[in-house]
């Protein structure tokens, strides 16, 4: 593998909350332009791992971070580093559809706002459209762009979230479950949109589903009781796992 | 085993069973139970209502006195230059000849016989008679000369005998006012030189000695109460709010904050009259700020009040859902920025809701506001600045009413129900801003 193409590099990260230790020496490297999986049954810190690739786990007081985790090339756990800076190159998508009590348009001209990634109110008008078709909702909202975000369904909701995201231009995207609180026909529509992103950016998604692992991702990270098991191409993991545990949590034989 | 559940509920779905109908009698209870209390707390707010409004609407209503008086040059103005330094040294003796005269002149023009002398006609007009007449002719000396038509208070007696608060067996040790004077009255009322109507000196005027009843309002003490809600509203507030934020978003959660968050409870169940010796020995005794001003008035309730904000704004605050938190740092949004954009605006209306409670609690407030000398008859004037109206001493509402409650003549009881009437219209007109503030910043999700 080609080094230039690695986006994150984690190594050895140890996380505790309190006196629980969540995940424990994990090693990773995520690549450019890749749908990255983390797969695992509930409690086995794939979330906790993923919240530590944009630091927001700071945000809980009892949590603490060991090991070291580089960005291209950079500590992300430096005592320079602006957490907030952080978090505008590396975006994220929660489990539960989270809009603002805005407007649509306000949604995701928040981040470009906060950013300063305008000059002129039509600059800001693109970039809302242009976020809003990539994440393939435009068709849907634009003519009621002044709406509340919060008056949409579940899966546009989700989809105005991740058009929220990808507003500030993250280079790294992080994604917490985000089609289970959503039907099969907006997971789909979802799902569709990751591959899509894909293109521009380099995607983590956390899931629960397997087969929704299967279908999006290239590499894929199989998590059991805060270690990493197992990581490797999509296909690989999926066919032939080289660890037992991989294979029966697969297999349906735990989890 | 399908067999055996089924046993338990055998029988006709049409009749009820006895559990059913223990259960559901059980509920009807309830709900009487729920009921019998809101009628019986809807029927003491009736009677609560009612009775302040029986008592004291009279307080709005006050009996005047309509006398043609001559304002004799030769009194009034001997040099006849009309120099306010001149005017203002006649004093009120030199006006009481001229009421007398009116009085006897207006009882020989009704051709009315009484054996009444002089000095007890004049005892049915106020004592501030010539007080009041005195203070019409500093403001136009030009009139000076002339027959004026004048609306003279009469005393609190008199207006007691036409609100029914005084009759002549009531009067029999009575020292103020004979029978003979109210026969006058009655003729008085017939030829309509004496008439009850609306007065509006009770709402703007100012509180009076405790001779002269009728002369006494509120409107100077609700200068004083609104001071004070300026001072509050302006310290308290962003104190609160400010406190609040910090100790919900940014704090860290250990035995420190843990031992701030008890004592912050505990002082919003501290008596007020602990904050009122407060600040009679920090305000007044160090600081050396003014006694009986509005400000102290002010700062004594702002700390009384800020537990009660700071309380209500951290649970409108924490019942903001994090998710909202979450969205905004993970688009890169600091710590403040997502306080600021998304949290206060959702957490504003319970903000407003504590706030006008707590200004509530602070405006009707009356042990605090005695210990630092807020009681009432204390400002005979209305401030004429926002600064004078914060320094200069004066009174509150509830301290101006509490003092009428305890002075002797029954004249002054009506006129504190009165004060109560005002001291709740003020009330219900902030609950009324805060009900249209908060459906304004109301936003769901």
């Amino acid at each position: 593998m080609d080094a230039q193409d690695i986006k994150i590099k984690a190594s050895n990260v140890q996380v505790h909350y309190g006196d629980t230790h969540a995940v424990k020496d994990v090693t990773v490297r995520i690549t450019d332009n890749t749908v990255t999986a983390f797969i695992g049954p509930s409690g086995c810190g794939k979330s906790t791992f993923l919240r530590c690739l944009n630091r927001m786990n700071d945000t809980i007081q009892t949590c603490r971070v060991k090991g070291e985790i580089l960005l291209d090339g950079e500590d992300i756990y430096d005592k320079r580093v602006d957490p907030v800076q952080l978090r505008a190159k590396v975006g994220m998508v929660f489990q539960k559809p989270n809009p603002f009590p805005k407007s649509i348009y306000d949604n995701v001209a928040y981040g470009p706002r906060i950013h300063g990634m305008f000059n002129h109110k039509s600059e800001l008008d693109d970039i809302v459209e242009k976020a809003l078709r990539r994440a393939a909702i435009w068709a849907e909202v634009k003519d009621r762009l002044a709406a509340p975000g919060t008056s949409l369904s579940g899966g546009q909701q989700q989809r105005l979230c991740i058009a929220r995201a990808v507003a500030t231009e993250p280079e790294v995207l992080l994604m917490d479950e985000p089609c289970s609180a959503l039907d099969p026909i907006a997971t789909a529509q979802v799902e569709e949109l990751i591959d899509e992103l894909r293109q521009r950016f380099s995607v983590v998604i956390v899931t629960h589903s397997m087969q929704q692992a299967a279908r999006v991702s290239q590499k894929t990270a199989f998590f059991h009781l805060g270690e990493l098991v197992e990581f490797g191409e999509t296909g690989q993991i999926f066919t032939n796992p080289e660890d037992p545990r991989t294979e029966s949590y697969i297999t349906g034989r735990i989890g | 085993m399908s067999n055996h559940s089924l046993s338990k509920h055998r029988g006709s779905l049409l009749t009820q069973s006895s559990n059913t109908k223990k259960r559901n009698a059980a509920e009807t209870r309830f709900k009487a139970y729920g009921m019998a209390a809101i009628a019986f707390s809807f029927l003491m707010l009736a009677i609560l209502v009612t009775t302040i409004f029986s008592k004291g609407m009279g307080a709005f209503q006050q009996t005047f006195i309509t006398l043609e008086v001559e304002l004799l040059e030769k009194k009034l103005d001997k040099k006849g230059n009309r120099t306010l330094a001149d005017l203002k040294k006649i004093s009120t003796f030199g006006y009481a000849p001229l009421i007398k005269s009116a009085v006897g002149s207006k009882v020989e023009e009704l051709s009315i016989n009484t054996a009444l002398k002089p000095k007890q006609l004049l005892g049915i007009l106020s004592k501030g008679a010539a007080a009041q007449l005195r203070d019409f002719v500093i403001a136009n000396p030009d009139r000076i000369g002339e027959t004026i038509q004048f609306r003279f208070l009469t005393s609190s007696r008199v207006d007691g005998y036409l609100k029914g608060r005084v009759t002549r067996e009531s009067i029999k040790n009575d020292k103020s006012i004979s029978p003979e004077q109210l026969d006058l009255v009655d003729l008085f009322i017939t030829a309509g030189v004496i008439e009850k109507t609306f007065n509006i000196d009770f709402i703007i005027g100012a509180d009076a000695s405790d001779q002269r009843p009728e002369a006494a309002g509120m409107g100077v003490a609700m200068l004083g109460s609104l001071s004070m809600m300026l001072v509050v509203l302006a310290l308290a507030l962003p104190i609160g709010v400010g406190a609040s934020i910090y100790l919900e978003e940014f704090a860290p959660k250990n035995w420190i904050s843990d031992i701030i968050e008890v004592n912050i409870s505990n002082l919003a169940a501290v008596p007020s009259i602990v904050f009122g010796i407060l600040g009679l020995a920090v305000f007044i005794n160090y600081m050396h700020l003014p006694m009986s001003a509005p400000l102290v008035g002010g700062l004594v309730l702002t700390l009384m009040t800020l537990p009660t904000i700071i309380i209500s704004t951290r649970a409108a605050l924490s019942a903001v859902p994090p998710s909202i938190r979450d969205a905004a740092l993970g688009i890169g949004a600091s710590r403040m920025q997502a306080v600021f954009h998304h949290v206060l605006p959702l957490a504003a209306p319970g903000i407003l809701t504590g706030t006008i409670l707590g200004l509530a609690q602070a405006l009707g407030e009356t042990a605090p506001l005695l210990l630092i000398g807020m009681v009432g008859f204390i400002a005979s004037n209305a401030p004429d600045s926002l600064a004078s109206g914060l320094m200069s001493p004066n009174s509150a509402m509830p301290a101006q009413i509490y003092e009428w409650a305890k002075r002797a003549d029954p004249a002054f009881y009506e006129r504190a129900w009165g004060g109560i009437i005002l001291l709740l219209i003020f009330l219900v007109t902030m609950n009324a801003v805060a009900v249209i503030l908060r459906r304004r910043f109301e936003r769901r999700w």
